[in-house]
């Protein structure tokens, strides 16, 4: 197969998605949106709040369907859930009532594998995340920053070609944050994957990403796609005070200004 | 640069506040406080069967209505050293309890599954609510006679009556804790790769269990009512047909006695109950302060 090798990872061709509202209202989440990731590229979307940018990612992973155009993964369109794909939430999506290691092995279990083999691979992953001596700890008994470690080794113990990411730090303080970016890119450049990272922190999308998409107030379309060429590997905690890394900042958040004060001025309205 | 620096180890605390101190006396007040309960739970306990006695001596209320502690302990004494009149104490109550605990275990398992699977299935959930609602509102109780004509004296209807009791409560809670099982973590699971059987089995049921075991602590005691009533209405044997010949021998210590019966076995049974559920929830955060 020629064309599955040398295919996009991810193509959205002029998607759009609605809604029906509780009252029975159709709405428009994202309309005309076409955005393309190539292998390991990693690229990030931001947009005002609400705009319908979680709604790009549902797209993907097959958990919801366009309502007009076409989404296709590795060069072939979307049916169900695609097991190249893996996604880290937002909020806290980990099996409480788990263990550490249980829930890092999920993944494997649900797919298959033996157990012992689970075990081991989740053994593999939760070192590399930093927390082998948490093995047998519930959850609760961790730090945010801690439990979304733990997601990233269960997202990635599945090893997934494409990995979907919906602002999922945005819970954490800033401190832990950068942590987590570091860690992040350190494993995404292990990995080789393709990603998409959501998100509405500008200087986030920046300091990760190769290519960053603004969206529109909803319903979302893109506004526009800006290259960030800042070299890798990056130390996110340091790249915030260069000079391109401000240049960027300062002409993405002009155009980003716009659509979050159509969205506030909407939301007061 | 900072010149002043700050040494912990040489810091003075004020004479009683060290950290040894301050929780020696936390633990000293814990115990004075559980000690405080505990005398004031049996100083009440004491006081009403005192209260109770001596109002039954001095013929304040009638002892052969209310009966007396003294009379209800030796009627107690008698039934397990002697029997009762209808055979062994212990026959009976092996009686009312194989019926209670068949009853509790078929409910509450059926009430799981069909609550579960309700729960999952939102069109069969639409159809069927109606006449859950339906049988729902039956008072339970008024369904014993209909059992003991179709299904006889014997262990059948008891255990079809403590069913009835426990099913609906378990149905609700198992129901209603599948619907609210968290939208994220269920989406997390299904993109790691579950089946629907994996979701149910290892998201859904788990993450309805605290609903579930909330239930099952009420639903002993009704397992309990069903199979006591049940013996009321006709029976051969069990502590319900004790109650039911203690009455029709006017005999108030009999009745208190097997009350008596009932409770200390009710309070077993959940003490037991929260055993095995503090085994099974051990993963949920424990408040910083336990009180008892």
């Amino acid at each position: 197969m020629a064309i599955e090798k040398t295919a996009p990872a991810i193509e959205l061709i002029n998607v759009s998605r609605r809604f029906l509202s509780p009252t029975g209202k159709s709405l428009t989440a994202i309309r005309d949106f076409t955005m393309t990731v190539e292998r390991g590229e990693f690229v990030a979307v931001v947009g005002p709040t609400g705009c319908g940018k979680s709604t790009t990612l549902n797209l993907v992973t097959g958990l919801a369907s366009p309502s007009a155009g076409e989404v296709r993964v590795m060069g072939a369109p979307v049916k169900g859930i695609d097991p190249r794909i893996g996604f880290v939430f937002q909020t806290d999506a980990l099996f409480p009532w788990r263990t550490v290691i249980e829930n890092v092995m999920a993944g494997p279990l649900f797919r298959g594998k033996p157990k012992a083999q689970a075990q081991a691979s989740a053994r593999d992953w939760l070192a590399r995340v930093g927390l082998a001596r948490f093995e047998q700890h519930y959850p609760h008994q961790l730090s945010g920053g801690m439990r979304k470690r733990v997601a990233l080794a269960q997202t990635f113990i599945n090893g997934p070609e494409i990995l979907l990411m919906d602002e999922p730090f945005s819970a954490l303080d800033v401190q832990t944050r950068v942590l987590m970016h570091e860690e992040l890119l350190r494993l995404w450049s292990e990995a080789k994957a393709s990603v998409v990272f959501v998100t509405h922190d500008l200087e986030e999308a920046i300091a990760l990403a190769d290519k960053v998409y603004v969206l529109t107030a909803g319903p979302a379309t893109v506004k526009s796609v800006y290259t960030i060429d800042l070299p890798r590997p990056r130390v996110v905690a340091d790249i915030r005070y260069e000079q391109s890394f401000i240049d960027y900042s300062r002409t993405i958040w002009a155009d980003l200004k716009e659509e979050v004060e159509t969205s506030y001025a909407r939301a007061a309205a | 640069m900072t010149d002043a620096t700050i040494n912990i180890s040489s810091a003075n605390f004020r004479p009683g506040t060290s950290d040894a101190e301050i929780e020696a006396a936390a633990a000293k007040a814990a115990a004075h406080r559980r000690h405080t309960v505990t005398f004031w739970r049996l100083a009440i306990l004491f006081v009403f069967l005192g209260a109770w006695e001596i109002a039954g001596r001095m013929a304040w209320i009638d002892p052969f209505f209310y009966a007396m502690p003294s009379t209800i302990a030796g009627r107690l004494y008698e039934w397990i050293t002697e029997g009762t009149s209808e055979g062994p104490l212990w026959y009976h109550l092996y009686v009312t309890m194989e019926e209670s605990v068949l009853g509790f275990v078929t409910g509450s398992v059926a009430g799981i599954i069909i609550g579960v699977a309700l729960g999952r299935n939102r069109m069969a959930a639409d159809i069927f609510s109606i006449y859950i609602k339906l049988i729902n509102s039956i008072p339970r109780v008024v369904l014993a006679p209909i059992f003991i004509m179709i299904l006889g004296l014997g262990l059948a209807s008891k255990v079809a009556l403590a069913f009835v009791m426990v099913f609906f409560v378990v149905f609700h809670n198992a129901f209603q804790g599948v619907r609210e099982a968290d939208r994220a973590m269920i989406a997390n699971a299904r993109i790691l790769g579950a089946s629907d059987w994996q979701l149910t089995r290892s998201v859904i049921v788990p993450s309805a269990m605290s609903w579930i075991f909330a239930s099952l602590h009420v639903s002993f005691g009704f397992a309990i009512i069903g199979a006591i009533v049940g013996e009321f209405v006709g029976s051969r044997f069990g502590i319900g047909l004790l109650i039911n010949i203690a009455k029709g021998s006017f005999d108030a210590a009999g009745m208190y006695a097997a009350i008596v019966i009932v409770m200390v076995v009710a309070l077993g049974a959940e003490y037991l109950m929260t055993l095995v559920e503090n085994r099974l929830a051990k993963w949920r955060p424990q408040p910083l302060h336990e009180t008892q």
